[in-house]
């Protein structure tokens, strides 16, 4: 396993990472409107009110036209497993293949299927039936939500399997443990919730926009009342799993977790770094100050990760050069031992061929020794297990920003919607338009920390990005890159005009109760 | 349940539950074959509007096959998915391509402020429909022909020629293969519009389309068929595994396998009584035995390619690097697990057909389309 060109591995991640944004531009939407959607269409069928029904099927509207491209988007993900990242298809595929074709079976078909009676069978089925349909959309596509992140969950923690030097990859051997993987459940809680959050955002920017044009009033009004109590829930609820999901990365990613803080130097009692600007000088072994400018709360990063005030975090130092006292080993001392795995698995597959049974057995007792080091064997200089600490750090502060002041405003328009002056506050109104945006960017943000954060791992500790990829061009990467950036921007185009053209022309209201 | 059997059996189930699914796509690319008689079939714009309304209803199924099938390869096969998707790259980039517009161009394509304007939008399902499926069966026609790859000890695999997957267009018969799919994926969109929309134009012009493209259909079938029938094939040792050329491989696999051979020509039977049912009898029920037919046709074909020691996908460069269904698949306890999650499948398929019979309860009539606010 030679490492390869490595201007191939910065084409292939900027085209994953190309096509898993634009790919995550719709999905949240999506993951939250079908629920929006579903609730609404139980207030119908529960009333009989056919203001309702019309109310519903203006949000599916929108609904479908977000759908169409996020499967646009989606099918390429699923493919470039295989042709942009095919060692890492053969090295990891024994466990990662099974829960996305667990995906397609238990969700892609749940949704595609009741799509068509949810946008067609109005008038074919009962309105039981047709409400389940949409509830069965809602549930298939958070179903398909929750298989990615079992399959992404393992990617940032892997369990449940060993590496068999005769294949040369690594088997499962335990589903339990892939399936119920924690790390897989507060992705799973925290990645739906943020999709929730967003769509209550959208219905609430769309109605707001209404009510500053003086427009469809009772519609924008039932709207926010269902979209913002909605959204105070869940915006709570996705704080809470954001929470959980820091403690997954302390625990499992703790390299990840000191470049979302920009924290060189470990301490007990860590502070957390509100809002700051890194200095972009700071090299990992100088002396100066990582910030040029820092709000900070005490103890924050010590409670945030473990729950006690005076818990040690380790910082990228000691993580990168060791710390004897707290027994953490170094990266050199790593690679060290991953490359007496490599050179033992070389040798195993020599004495194999040659048939040679004794060195055979003794080239594998070599590797057990160190095979869990194995992917570090594939790494030159132990400053590569540093992600990127700019982009971790912001990607991930402006999430949580943003996260906690979608609380806030939330509280604020209930507030005002119970009080009924909500149309009246012009710049409430303007809040709700503006934090769509922000809640775009907190989506796209989180990918940024999880992912970015993860780098140089394609599968954390165990497979390098730059072991991962397909053995082709780099030019066919960047001529499919290029590809892909022109088709999705004019499909996004596309799609953002044909989804303000249809909220312009607004839901239908004739039919007024 | 599944612990008890082999690893083999097991990796024989897989297989066929991926040429199942491989069969269920080409029967679903009726699809496909509608979008590229757009045009011919619908002359105003209320006929279009038809057309495309009633495949909308469908489209979504076509596309998930086509992700499921893949899924399935990935968990079952991965090493036929890293090495010929990461392979053959130009050709699979090219098929995703073509879906990645198809995906759009139903909700897009009447919108107002659509950006590009309802003709693109058709032109993209014409590309879909046309493009997309040539390609499809040209890469379908490789794993009979092969492909450019070598496969080191550590089951990493690469290819071998710059043009990546591309020089599969240079060979006639999978050429011929991807043509083949195209007019029937054309055949079957004919036989399910005379099933499933109430426009007697439209009707008449799908009875048209099968007079005279099911010839151009069989003569490709035959020549396909007999090229299968006489071409050698990949052999493989079940001892030794090593991969030998054999000639007529995957006519002794049909007569090894009786069932198999007997599958394929009930299927081929039953494609052209439901052709037959559609043109003598007026009969509005021919897609059912057509479209049972070719699913099992596509399936007697991925059961010859894989079963009986066969090289599913034989290598041009350096033959024993060939896949086979034991040498590319996941590990037992993988296939096992995997095994109890197929036994949702029928209970997916039981809804799909459920949902499908009230869809189409009533034949869609041009008012219903006029009518229907959400239409495409
Ligand atoms: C509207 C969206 C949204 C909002 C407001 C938040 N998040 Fe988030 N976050 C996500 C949307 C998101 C996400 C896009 O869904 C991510 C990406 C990967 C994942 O599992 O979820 C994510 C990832 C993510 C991760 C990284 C997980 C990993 O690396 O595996 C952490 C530590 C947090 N979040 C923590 C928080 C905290 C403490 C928040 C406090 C307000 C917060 N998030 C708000
Ligand atoms: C957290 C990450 C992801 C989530 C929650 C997610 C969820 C979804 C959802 C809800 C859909 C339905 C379409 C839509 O809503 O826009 C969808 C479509 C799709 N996604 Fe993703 N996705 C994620 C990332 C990925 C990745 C990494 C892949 C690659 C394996 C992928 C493959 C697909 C495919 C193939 C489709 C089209 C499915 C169809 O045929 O219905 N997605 N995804
Ligand atoms: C849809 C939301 C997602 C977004 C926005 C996203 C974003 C990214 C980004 C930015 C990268 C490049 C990182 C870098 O090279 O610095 C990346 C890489 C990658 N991601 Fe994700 N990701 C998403 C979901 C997923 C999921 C659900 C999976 C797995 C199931 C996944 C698997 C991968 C893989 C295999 C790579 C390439 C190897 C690597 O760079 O580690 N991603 N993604």
């Amino acid at each position: 396993m030679e490492h390869l060109d490595p201007s191939l591995v910065d084409w292939s991640r900027a085209q994953f990472a190309l096509t898993a944004l634009y790919h995550w531009i719709f999905v949240p939407l999506t993951l939250g409107l079908t629920f929006i959607v579903a609730i609404m269409e139980s207030i119908y069928v529960k009333t009989g009110d056919e203001w309702w029904k019309n109310t519903t099927k203006f949000w599916m509207g929108l609904l479908a036209i977000n759908f169409a491209i996020g499967l646009a988007t989606g099918i390429i993900m699923e493919f470039e497993f295989g042709t942009n990242w095919s060692n890492y298809s053969w090295i990891v595929g024994d466990i990662f293949g099974a829960p996305l074709a667990i995906e397609g079976l238990m969700a892609f078909f749940m949704e595609s299927t009741f799509f068509a009676i949810m946008f067609f069978g109005w008038e074919k089925v009962s309105k039981r039936a047709h409400l389940l349909s949409t509830w069965l959309v809602a549930v298939g596509s958070n179903l398909s939500a929750l298989w990615i992140l079992v399959a992404n969950g393992w990617m940032q923690h892997p369990v449940g399997m060993h590496f068999n030097p005769d294949t040369a990859r690594n088997e499962m051997t335990d589903f339990w443990a892939i399936l119920f993987n924690p790390n897989a459940y507060s992705k799973f809680l925290h990645t739906i919730s943020g999709g929730y959050v967003l769509a209550a955002l959208f219905v609430i920017a769309i109605s707001s926009w209404y009510l500053l044009k003086k427009r469809n009033i009772q519609f924008a009004r039932r709207s926010i009342m269902v979209a913002a109590s909605f959204g105070l829930i869940v915006s709570l609820f996705n704080v809470t799993t954001g929470d959980d999901s820091a403690r997954q990365v302390a625990q499992h990613q703790p390299v990840k977790l000191a470049a979302m803080e920009g924290l060189y130097d470990g301490k007990p009692g860590a502070e957390i770094v509100a809002f700051g600007i890194l200095n972009p000088n700071k090299k990992i072994n100088d002396t100066q100050d990582p910030f040029l400018f820092k709000l900070a709360i005490p103890y924050g990063l010590s409670v945030l990760s473990y729950h006690k005030l005076d818990a040690y975090v380790p910082g990228l130092k000691q993580l990168v050069y060791g710390d004897k006292e707290k027994q953490i080993m170094s990266a050199q001392g790593k690679m060290d031992r991953g490359t007496k795995a490599v050179t033992a698995l070389t040798n195993y597959k020599k004495a194999k061929a040659s048939k040679d049974k004794l060195a055979q057995a003794a080239a594998l007792k070599a590797f057990d020794a160190d095979s869990a080091y194995l992917g570090y064997g594939y790494l030159k200089a132990p400053e590569e297990v540093i992600p990127p600490v700019a982009t971790t750090f912001y990607a991930f502060h402006t999430m949580v920003i943003f996260g906690s002041w979608f609380i806030l405003l939330f509280m604020i328009i209930l507030y005002l919607t119970m009080t009924n002056e909500l149309h009246t506050k012009r710049w409430a109104l303007w809040a709700g338009v503006l934090s769509l945006p922000m809640g775009y960017a907190a989506q796209e943000a989180g990918w940024i920390t999880a992912e970015v954060g993860r780098q140089p791992w394609a599968i954390q500790d165990m497979l390098p990005v730059g072991m991962a990829t397909s053995n082709i061009s780099s030019g066919s990467v960047m001529i499919t890159f290029w590809m892909f950036a022109v088709l999705f921007t004019a499909l996004l185009i596309a799609e953002v005009s044909i989804m303000t053209t249809q909220i312009k022309i607004g839901p239908k209201e004739a039919k007024h109760v | 349940m599944f612990e008890t059997l082999s690893y083999l059996t097991l990796q024989e189930y897989w297989w066929f539950l991926v040429g199942l699914l491989g069969a269920l796509f080409v029967f679903m690319t009726f699809v496909q074959g509608g979008q590229t008689l757009l045009w011919t079939l619908g002359k105003t714009e209320i006929q279009r509007d038809l057309i495309v309304n009633t495949l909308g209803r469908k489209w979504e199924l076509t596309f998930t096959a086509l992700v499921m099938f893949g899924g399935a390869l990935f968990a079952a096969f991965p090493l036929f998915y890293a090495t010929s998707f990461g392979g053959a790259y130009y050709v699979w980039m090219a098929i995703l391509f073509c879906f990645i517009i198809q995906a759009v161009a139903y909700e897009y394509r009447k919108k107002p402020n659509n950006v590009f304007g309802e003709k693109t939008y058709e032109v993209f399902l014409f590309i879909n429909g046309s493009l997309g499926i040539v390609l499809i069966g040209t890469a379908l026609g490789t794993l009979f022909t092969g492909g450019h790859f070598v496969v080191n000890d550590m089951h990493l695999s690469h290819w071998t020629v710059p043009s990546y997957g591309l020089e599969a267009a240079l060979v006639f018969f999978n050429v011929a293969f991807g043509f083949m799919l195209f007019f029937l994926s054309r055949l079957l969109a004919a036989l399910y519009f005379i099933n499933a929309v109430d426009q007697a134009e439209i009707i008449d012009r799908a009875r048209t389309v099968l007079k005279y493209e099911t010839w151009i259909f069989l003569i490709l079938f035959v020549y396909v068929i007999a090229n299968i029938l006489l071409m050698q094939g990949y052999n493989y040792d079940p001892v030794s595994k090593v991969v030998t050329l054999e000639s007529m491989k995957y006519l002794h696999n049909f007569m090894a396998m009786p069932l198999v051979a007997g599958l394929a020509v009930i299927g081929t039977l039953l494609l052209i009584w439901g052709v037959i049912l559609a043109l003598f009898f007026k009969s509005d029920k021919g897609i059912w035995p057509a479209g049972s037919g070719v699913v099992m046709v596509v399936l007697s074909l991925f059961l010859i390619l894989g079963y009986n020691h066969t090289a599913f996908y034989p290598s041009l460069s350096d033959i024993q690097s060939s896949l086979t269904i034991e040498n590319s698949s996941g590990s037992k306890y993988t296939l096992t697990a995997m095994s109890y999650v197929s036994l949702l499948v029928p209970f997916v398929l039981g809804y799909i057909i459920v949902v499908w019979r009230i869809m189409n309860r009533e034949k869609i009539t041009e008012t219903e389309v006029k009518n229907d606010p959400h239409h495409y």
